[in-house]
């Protein structure tokens, strides 16, 4: 058989398969330690060192200890996983070195996992031996006209089995929208044996029951025959509302793969995209493709990434480019870093499958240089791919030639926008260029030019995988496939999630992210970043799409969200994002240079107290100029969170206005701190720690103090033991 | 993919025009006889968008679009004049306003400022964003340019002439957002960087925040110092410009009534930088024949002192090429010192020579310590550009417009027409051709024009037959130009006999001291270069005598003081040297 990219594909896969189970056989308990940026500054780095310790110092050479990538949970890292064949995984957050020794003992050796130390569970002494996992996707995942998962726990509690023994979870969409969707039927994954069933009757929820799970046999014409693609991570860490919740296709491989094993990752389907392109070797069909499965560009623009393909196929010179856009320079968001950090070979093998749409024979990936890990992951990665024909010269022996290079940025946010991204690679000043023309037509060193974003090119693979018509399913009509998100502020779990394109504000805050971890209530959420705006509680029904988003005055942008609850100034919050455009400008267009300098002013007089009514009008009168009249994105964007918050928090800002107040008590100089003369019991504290001196009274007598003098510093309030300085 | 003589249909303020592909919205606007307002364009230089004054409002985009760069499309419906776009622009110049001194009234610019223009005839009545103002120290360390980044409105201009029609790529943009000035690499001093004084940006800045190094309160004290004999001299192309800063006609010469502004402003004498070029012609003439035989060749002009401040920081394999001759201003100024001192019995420390020249390196070029007749005694002690010359006729109070012709004085006003055309691109050449062709072939030449020569695009190439041999010839205007013959020769892709080389574009009359345009022209135009240059050339058709060696003042010069051309005392006073220069520029 003559060999063609596809069978040399295979030939590859079948040697990754054979060397991953030579390795995986050795060993009979897997601990899995996440190794990201943040896991790492989070302590992985010492938590992976210190299991290395106690593996040696037990003699246990059965133990093997591996790298992830990040799952995304941000707030309870490292996280440490503890794989057991025929085990549920056991997921620990928060680990350290402490915590390592305790899982050690307990768990590893000692066989029973450490519940106190879990992550996200509600176990209270031990695992239940079987968790069942509901997919709630709307489209295909329960289509049955009774509730499969109460039929479940009916039957279970007929034969006297508890929730300690086996579980129920509900869970987001599994991705199975692939199948025929007409059929009256459910699907409920079991872990731990990672079997998916298809259940159309009472019938099957009771051969379930009594055949799998109390007799540990697989009813074979019950399972799904292919995998789908969130499964694996759902196996791993489907027991947490943060990640049953969310729908895994940019990010499926984070946290599941060794971010610098290439085997692994053709393990997960790696490279199967590219390799069935360069079989099939027809760009326009890749291209199609790609519109049908309305991708859309990750980047803040959202513009579809297939009729940009289509522009740069259509350019007719010779020499074109492919660029990556990992300049992420949102506050807040890392998105980008984590992806490529825990997942590199996909944006590979997506620039790849990129460039051959285009007839590109070079790439760049653009990545600031503040992310080193992320630097030397995709380094790695590229250079693993050399070596084995998956980049270079005859990729897969298809006489097609492909290489990456990378370029640094040197971090400046306005780099990301692609016409000065372009400038950068060439050396220039990182400035915007009057467009058109557009990098399509006129790109990097003139030449047509397609640049595309981290989690645009991570999604492109699967699209070939799984098909057009699949991604475009799993989101709007407008808009295919998932967005990740960096949730942030006051939410509870805080962390990287990937919900489907029309998933609302509610379910992301409220479901993934467990609400505000105060218990306070949710005010607004504000997306997009700097150029995004503040969405109002009202409003979080909201479904989450690059239009919807756009009608409710925010942007989707590269998927920054934060959460802002009553103690957030909306005001100090406009003025925060405000700030970052305004210095981050480059300083080429009027409007932006001089319209954001004028706003920030303004904002600094409101937050101070010395606002005029005028100036709101001033403040709209310019944002507008800037959103309309600036010559890129940043300029136009920047007036947003400005613009959203006076549309939605128009009374916040008259109170600081005309009452001189800050009702959320946020902005410290309209803060007024005051005694209560009721509850000061004239111990002087605050009078001795007061910086000016300016708090006086008599002992055992309430003191006052001087408001004139008061410098809001709020140490008063903070050594108060009675509760007698209060805020107004 | 634009197509070649497509016609495009549009809507501009409900009126259809059809016009060319590839037409930008400004420009059919401007068919329509609707001048869109501009700030940050300029015709001759790359669309840059960032003023963003130009903007209009083009149905179904979200955003208002520069007209300046956007080209038409077919259907497109255009608004110039919605009230959001009056609003926007005028905003958008009050926010540059804000960011500016408060100093109209003694700005060198007032009356002549773009910005000021634009505030006034678009309506900003009012300031309503007014707070924080840059703050930068004026950078006058330069002996040509003066840069006030207060003044500065970000345009680029300046950066684009820099580095697109110069090549210098000097000027640059340094910090980012509110905190962006326009200077030199690393904040360096205008001398100190790879600028060649060529003054361009000056010319190009729509505000006052590149200016010459002033001289005119040297020059007043002199005047009015009765120690001083204070003697000036005129370049070839000041008669050819200085008409426009009274009002008349680009293209007007008014050689005599200039003159007579300098006699009643109080110069004891006027001399002719022409006679200046015309020694240059007879001595570079023999240098050339000299080179003919023994080498470098091609002999590279020296004229211009953009252009040898150029080859000394980006070309300085190529000094020994340069003629060895001083510009003509020098050469006079060095005779002004010498012979005429001798001749009218003064000390060379009691003259005062003024110049005044088309251009702000000549200032620079007199500080060169080359250019010393003796310590603290330069040859030439003040280069007052024209505009600076135009101020000075107007503060007097002089009415230009209405004087009487005057004459220069002898000896050193005498001078040919070969001298007048020094002040436009391949005038030089002409002027050396009339000269060498007789010297060359021994034979009296008829052919006084050589049209071939005059590099109005820029560059040429020219063989020339002159007798039995056919000379190879080069002529550049712009240091962009230039930069493609020198690396031609550097290469040895083509040997050359002979280059002429002018910093600015078109020559002198482009120069960077020549006056701001007036209404209706733009600084660098080809139409407003050409009027220029037909004064010259008008100048140069009425003069009796049109060939340099023929002027019977170099003739009793040589006669009587320099003996004969490339003489030791020759080489003295009408030769120098050059050194190469740091920091070196990159080509």
């Amino acid at each position: 058989m003559p060999s063609t990219p596809y069978s040399n594909y295979k030939t590859l896969r079948a040697e990754t398969t054979s060397r991953l189970e030579t390795l995986r056989s050795q060993y009979s308990i897997q601990i899995q330690v996440g190794s990201a940026t943040c896991e790492n500054a989070a302590g992985a780095d010492i938590v992976r060192a210190e299991f290395l310790k106690h593996i040696k110092a037990s003699g246990r050479q059965d133990i093997m200890l591996r790298q992830t990538g990040c799952t995304g949970r941000c707030s309870r890292e490292p996280i440490v996983t503890v794989l057991e064949p025929g085990r549920l995984p056991i997921v620990y957050g928060d680990v350290n070195r402490e915590s390592v020794h305790e899982i050690f003992t307990r768990h590893i050796l000692g066989g029973e996992p450490v519940a106190s130390l879990m992550l996200d569970t509600q176990i209270e002494d031990r695992a239940p031996d079987y968790e069942l996992l509901f997919c709630a996707g709307e489209r295909c995942g329960r289509l049955t006209t009774w509730d499969v998962q109460e039929s479940f726990r009916k039957k279970l509690r007929q034969r006297g089995i508890g929730e300690t023994r086996v579980r129920l979870i509900e869970a987001e969409c599994f991705g199975l929208c692939e199948g025929d969707v007409s059929e009256s039927r459910a699907h409920v994954l079991v872990r731990p044996t990672g079997v998916l069933y298809r259940i159309s009757s009472e019938a099957d929820v009771e051969r379930i029951i009594d055949a799998d799970l109390m007799g540990r046999r697989v009813l074979e014409d019950l399972v799904l025959p292919d995998q789908p693609l969130s499964m694996r991570f759902f196996t791993l860490y489907g027991d947490a509302a943060f990640f049953n919740h969310q729908a895994r296709v940019a990010l499926r491989n984070s946290g599941l793969i060794d971010p610098v094993s290439l085997d692994e990752y053709i393990e997960h389907d790696g490279f199967m995209g590219l390799a069935q392109v360069l079989e099939k070797n027809d760009p326009d069909w890749l291209i199609d493709q790609i519109n049908a499965a309305k991708l859309r560009g990750r980047g803040g623009g959202g513009y579809p990434t297939g009729q940009k393909w289509a522009m740069g196929r259509a350019a007719t010179d010779p020499v074109k480019y492919i660029i990556c856009n990992a300049d992420e320079g949102d506050p807040g968001a890392f998105m980008d870093r984590n992806i490529l950090e825990s997942d590199p070979f996909t944006i590979v093998e997506g620039m790849a499958i990129g460039a051959f749409a285009i007839g590109a024979h070079q790439g760049f990936v653009y990545i600031r240089a503040e992310y080193p890990l992320a630097i030397s992951r995709i380094e790695q990665a590229m250079e693993t791919c050399r070596e084995r024909n998956l980049l270079g010269p005859n990729i897969l022996g298809s006489g097609f030639d492909f290489d990456i290079e990378i370029r640094l940025g040197a971090g400046a946010f306005v780099c990301g926008e692609e016409t000065a991204l372009i400038a950068s690679i060439e050396g220039e000043r990182g400035q915007p260029q009057i467009r058109p023309p557009y990098p399509t037509e006129r790109g990097l060193w003139g030449k047509p030019t397609v640049i595309n974003n981290v989690e645009t090119f991570a999604n492109v693979p699967v699209i070939i995988n799984h098909g057009a018509e699949w991604f475009s399913r799993i989101g709007t009509h407008q808009s295919g496939g998932t967005k990740v998100f960096a949730l942030a502020g006051k939410v509870k779990h805080t962390g990287l999630v990937e919900v489907p394109m029309g998933t609302t504000l509610r379910q992301v805050v409220e479901v993934v992210g467990g609400g505000t971890a105060s218990g306070k209530q949710i005010r607004a959420v504000q997306t997009g970043g700097p150029a995004g705006g503040c969405i109002p509680a009202d409003w979080m029904d909201t479904p989450v799409d690059f239009d919807t988003l756009m009608k409710a005055g925010s942007i989707m942008g590269s998927g920054g969200m934060i959460v802002l609850d009553e103690d957030d100034c909306m005001v100090d919050v406009a003025r925060f994002y405000l700030a970052f455009s305004q210095d981050e400008s480059c300083g080429k267009c009027t409007p932006c240079r001089e319209g954001t300098k004028r706003m920030l002013e303004i904002l600094d007089r409101i937050v101070a107290g010395k606002g005029s009514m005028e100036d709101l009008d001033r403040l709209q009168r310019l944002g507008l100029l800037a959103r309309k009249a600036s010559l890129c994105g940043l300029g136009r964007a920047a007036p947003n969170p400005v613009l959203s918050t006076i549309e939605h928090f128009r009374d916040e800002y008259v109170a600081h206005i005309v009452q001189k107040r800050c009702p959320a008590h946020k902005c410290r100089l309209l803060i007024t701190y005051e005694i209560d003369p009721e509850k000061c019991v004239g111990c002087a504290l605050c009078a001795k720690n007061c910086p000016v001196g300016c708090i006086k009274g008599e002992r055992r007598e309430p003191h006052e103090i001087d408001q004139s003098r008061c410098i809001k510093c709020g140490k008063c309030y903070q050594v108060c033991r009675f509760g007698a300085v209060g805020l107004r | 993919m634009m197509l070649e003589n497509k016609t495009i249909t549009v809507t501009i303020d409900g009126v259809p025009v059809s016009v060319p592909a590839g037409t930008t919205i400004m420009e059919a606007a401007e068919t329509l006889g609707v001048h869109i307002p501009r700030l940050c364009y300029h015709p001759s230089l790359s669309r840059q968008g960032s003023c963003r004054i130009c903007i209009v409002e083009v149905k179904d985009m979200p955003y208002f679009m520069t007209s300046c760069s956007v080209e038409v499309s077919e259907g497109m419906e255009v608004r110039t004049n919605s009230p959001e776009i009056r609003q926007a622009r005028r905003d958008i110049i009050e926010l540059l306003l804000d960011n500016h001194p408060k100093e109209c009234q003694t700005c060198e610019r007032d009356g002549n400022c773009e910005l000021q223009r634009l505030a006034y005839s678009l309506g900003v009545r009012e300031r309503l964003f007014e707070g924080e103002r840059k703050s930068f120290d004026i950078e006058a360390s330069g002996r040509s340019v003066v840069r006030d980044s207060e003044k500065c409105i970000l345009c680029q201009r300046c950066v684009r002439v820099c580095s697109e029609v110069q090549g210098v790529y000097n000027l640059s943009q340094q910090s980012r957002g509110f905190g962006t000035v326009v200077t030199p690499a690393h904040f360096q001093a205008m001398d100190e960087s790879v600028c060649v004084q060529c003054g361009q940006c000056i010319n190009v800045c729509p505000t006052a925040a590149f200016l010459e190094q002033n001289h005119t309160e040297f020059v007043w004290q002199a005047l009015a110092d009765p120690a001083k004999h204070v003697v000036v001299q005129t370049a070839p192309s000041i008669r050819a410009t200085i008409g426009e800063g009274f009002g008349l006609e680009p293209g007007t010469p008014t050689t005599g009534r200039m003159i007579t502004a300098l006699r009643r402003m109080g110069f004891d004498a006027v001399f002719d930088t022409d006679l200046g070029a015309d020694l240059t012609i007879v001595e570079e003439a023999n240098e050339f024949i000299g080179r003919l035989k023994t080498g470098p060749l091609p002999m590279i002009t020296s004229c211009s002192p953009g252009w040898i401040n150029f080859m000394e920081k980006f070309y300085p394999e190529l000094i020994p090429n340069a003629s060895t001759c001083r510009s003509p201003m020098t050469m006079l100024s060095a005779l002004a010192k010498t012979y005429y001192a001798e001749t009218t019995g003064r000390r060379p420390e009691d003259i005062y020579m003024v110049a005044v020249m088309p251009c702000v390196a000549k200032k620079f070029e007199a500080r060169r310590p080359e250019h010393y007749i003796g310590p603290d005694i330069p040859m030439t002690d003040a280069v007052l550009t024209t505009r600076e010359l135009i101020w000075m006729i107007k503060s007097y109070g002089i009415d230009f417009a209405g004087l009487p012709d005057g004459d220069f004085d002898a000896p050193l006003g005498i001078a040919t027409g070969a001298g007048d055309i020094f002040g436009t691109t391949g005038g030089v050449m002409e002027a050396t051709l009339r000269t060498a062709s007789e010297t060359l072939t021994g034979e009296k030449c008829e052919k006084l024009e050589f049209k071939e020569v005059r590099a109005v695009e820029g560059l040429r190439e020219v063989d020339l037959v002159i007798g039995d041999m056919t000379l190879s010839v080069g002529v550049a205007n712009g240091l962009q130009n230039a930069k493609i013959l020198l690396d031609k020769v550097v290469s040895g892709e083509k040997s050359f006999h002979i280059i002429e080389i002018m910093a600015c574009p078109g020559g002198c009359i482009g120069g960077g001291g020549q006056p701001y345009p007036p209404s209706g022209y733009e600084i660098l135009d080809s139409k407003l270069l050409a009027l220029r240059a037909g004064a010259l050339y008008e100048v140069d058709k009425n003069r009796p005598v049109r060939r340099s060696h023929a002027n019977p003042a170099v003739k009793a010069i040589y006669d009587t003081f320099l003996g004969e051309p490339g003489s030791p005392k020759s080489h003295e006073l009408l030769h120098t040297t050059y050194h190469p220069q740091l920091p070196r520029g990159i080509r």
